[in-house]
């Protein structure tokens, strides 16, 4: 427990410092394919990125509102399949496909919107399996309506960048959707829809209660999430070439998802970002270096069990505790200090 | 004078429960007033029809004569009446100030830019002011689940009263709670009330009640059986009854 005025000054501090933080991971993002031309890497880095944006913007719903959604990949491959019907009706290839990731975004935005209504009146476990059961609608649309391209799905418009920078755009293209995203994710944190997005995650009929329009509230972080998450789907969609139902519409999306934001952090803004950043990389190594990708899986698997149990709160929040923790033993909040105002606060009301 | 509040014809069932039956409570405006009544007589939920989280089966609510029957909670917390619950519920992982601020930015106006930064600095100082006069502002910045239970009880209180409703209803404000608090705790509630807030009180703390409000309402089996002063209250043969009729201990306190 910090007193008021001690609080404040932990928040000044802590501004410049994550700023600062933020300004040097963009910076070493932002020349990375300056560095590394391996192929192979940047094709690891180009698919860290989409899931990175990804879970920051799933986290922006999910981890802000404490509604759990196992269906953003509804979003996901539906910003897919538009980047492919609309490229393929246009006649579009090279760069401005990049330009129809807006209308990518746009498309998930409107499907967001009937299935939010709709899922977002019940709560918990049922809110959980409704959206998995949209999942289910949306794979099994794919595979059989005819203008998706059924089972054999459809096919990127395939530019003919020179091999040696061919992954440069997409990279560049994940990174501005990753940055925009993490800037929207800290803007809405702290923000007036954000509280009421975290008073809703912690008891929703109090904070109807105290005004907070929930459902608007709610469906407007669903619809945001969506956004994101559609054109996330349109990159990687066009960095893969091909969409098929299973894999534009795949759970393991929504597992990776999820773990990434529990693994560092539900709810903060770098958390997400931490865990893409880390699980995404390795899952891919691991899947090129054993070339059997249900092992892969398997630690997927095994890593949210351990995440869950071991470290429930992610890694973000703990490390957190831990440093304040430090501090606090090294004196930098005097703990007598602490104990007086306790002690008052506690004659006051006890 | 009007009543500010007012449940006309209430009726509420519960699958085969009828919770409320034809119920009719009144709050004058200024008054703190009491609502009392024994267990499973329909305080709460007489409660929970005012403010909007249960829908009557019959009869309407008025405040200051506009009917709110069946408005939505974010809607009649928006018309002036707050509430506190029984079981305590503020926001855990909210720091407390954050808590009060989810009440501020509705009572002073609605149409604001949703990304402007939580709490403007007037929320703020309005918002330390009402944790200063309750004596928690020494937590602003602490984590809520961090607060004792008699902590929570008065940051709920106070979360509620920095929106200014015009009515303020307490589930049981002193249930629980030390006796040095319930002293605190009344005197806040009167110093508010003076200065122009009306109270309806729920609470099975006798002193409590008998001591604090001018007007006393008492429900047994979903209907008002007695209203009046407390001095009169207190010696109605119907009061005795539904309270001797549930258990002695109740019975005693209203003899008191």
């Amino acid at each position: 427990m910090t007193s008021w005025a001690g609080n404040r000054a932990i928040q000044r501090g802590g501004r410049t410092l994550p700023a600062l933080a933020a300004l040097a991971v963009v910076a070493v993002l932002a020349v990375f394919p300056l560095a590394v031309t391996n192929a192979t890497v940047t094709t690891i880095a180009v698919d860290t990125l989409v899931f990175a944006a990804a879970a920051v913007a799933w986290n922006i719903f999910s981890g802000y509102c404490g509604y759990i959604s196992l269906g953003h990949a509804v979003f996901f491959g539906t910003g897919a399949y538009t980047i492919g019907i609309a490229a393929r009706a246009w006649h579009l290839n090279g760069d401005p496909v990049f330009a129809l990731l807006p209308l990518a975004g746009g498309v998930a935005a409107a499907v967001s919107v009937p299935l939010g209504l709709i899922a977002l009146r019940v709560r918990r476990h049922t809110f959980v399996v409704i959206t998995i059961a949209f999942f289910f609608i949306a794979q099994l649309a794919a595979t059989n309506l005819s203008w998706t391209g059924g089972s054999s799905g459809i096919l990127a418009p395939s530019p003919n960048w020179a091999a040696t920078t061919f992954n440069d755009p997409f990279y560049y293209v994940g990174l501005a959707l990753l940055v925009a995203t993490t800037a929207a994710s800290w803007l809405i944190r702290g923000s007036r829809f954000g509280l009421q997005l975290r008073a809703i995650r912690d008891d929703e009929d109090r904070a109807a209660g105290l005004g907070v329009r929930t459902m608007p509230v709610k469906l407007a972080a669903f619809v945001i999430s969506a956004i994101v998450t559609g054109m996330a789907g349109g990159l990687w969609f066009y960095f893969i070439g091909q969409a098929i139902p299973q894999f534009a519409f795949d759970p393991l999306f929504d597992l990776s998802v999820v773990v990434m934001a529990f693994f560092g952090g539900l709810g903060t803004i770098s958390g997400p970002l931490l865990g893409a950043l880390i699980i995404e990389p390795a899952q891919q190594w691991l899947t090129l270096q054993y070339t059997n990708e249900y092992l892969s899986e398997i630690l997927l698997g095994a890593l949210f069990l351990a995440v869950i149990l071991g470290l429930p709160r992610g890694v973000i929040p703990t490390a957190g505790e831990k440093i304040t923790a430090l501090r606090a033993r090294r004196g930098r909040v005097p703990a007598r200090e602490a104990v007086t105002q306790a002690g008052q606060a506690g004659q006051a009301a006890p | 004078m009007t009543a500010l509040l007012r449940a006309e014809g209430v009726a509420k069932a519960f699958g085969g429960v009828q919770a409320l039956q034809d119920c009719t409570v009144e709050v004058e405006q200024g008054a703190i007033a009491g609502l009392i009544g024994p267990n499973g007589s329909g305080k709460t939920t007489l409660f929970n029809i005012m403010t909007g989280y249960e829908r009557v089966d019959a009869g309407d609510v008025y405040l200051g004569g506009r009917k709110i029957t069946n408005q939505r909670p974010q809607r009649v917390f928006a018309l002036g009446i707050g509430r506190t619950f029984q079981l305590t519920r503020i926001f855990p992982r909210l720091t407390v100030l954050e808590n009060m601020l989810i009440a501020t930015q509705h009572g002073v106006g609605r149409a604001r830019n949703p990304l402007a930064r939580a709490g403007g600095r007037a929320e703020r100082r309005r918002a330390l002011e009402m944790l200063e006069f309750s004596g928690i502002a020494d937590h602003a910045g602490a984590l809520a689940d961090t607060l004792s239970y008699g902590q929570r009880k008065l940051l709920e209180l106070s979360y509620v009263l920095v929106a200014d409703p015009a009515i303020v209803l307490l589930d049981e404000p002193a249930g629980g709670v030390n006796p040095s608090l319930i002293q605190h705790l009344a005197g806040r509630i009167r110093e508010l009330n003076a200065a122009g807030t009306t109270f309806l009180i729920v609470e099975h703390n006798m002193d409590f009640v008998m001591g604090l409000c001018g007007h006393v309402t008492v429900l047994d089996y979903g209907t008002v059986v007695a209203a009046g002063p407390p001095g009169i209250i207190r010696s109605d043969p119907r009061v005795l009854d539904a309270y001797l009729g549930v258990t002695e201990e109740d019975g005693d306190a209203a003899t008191r």
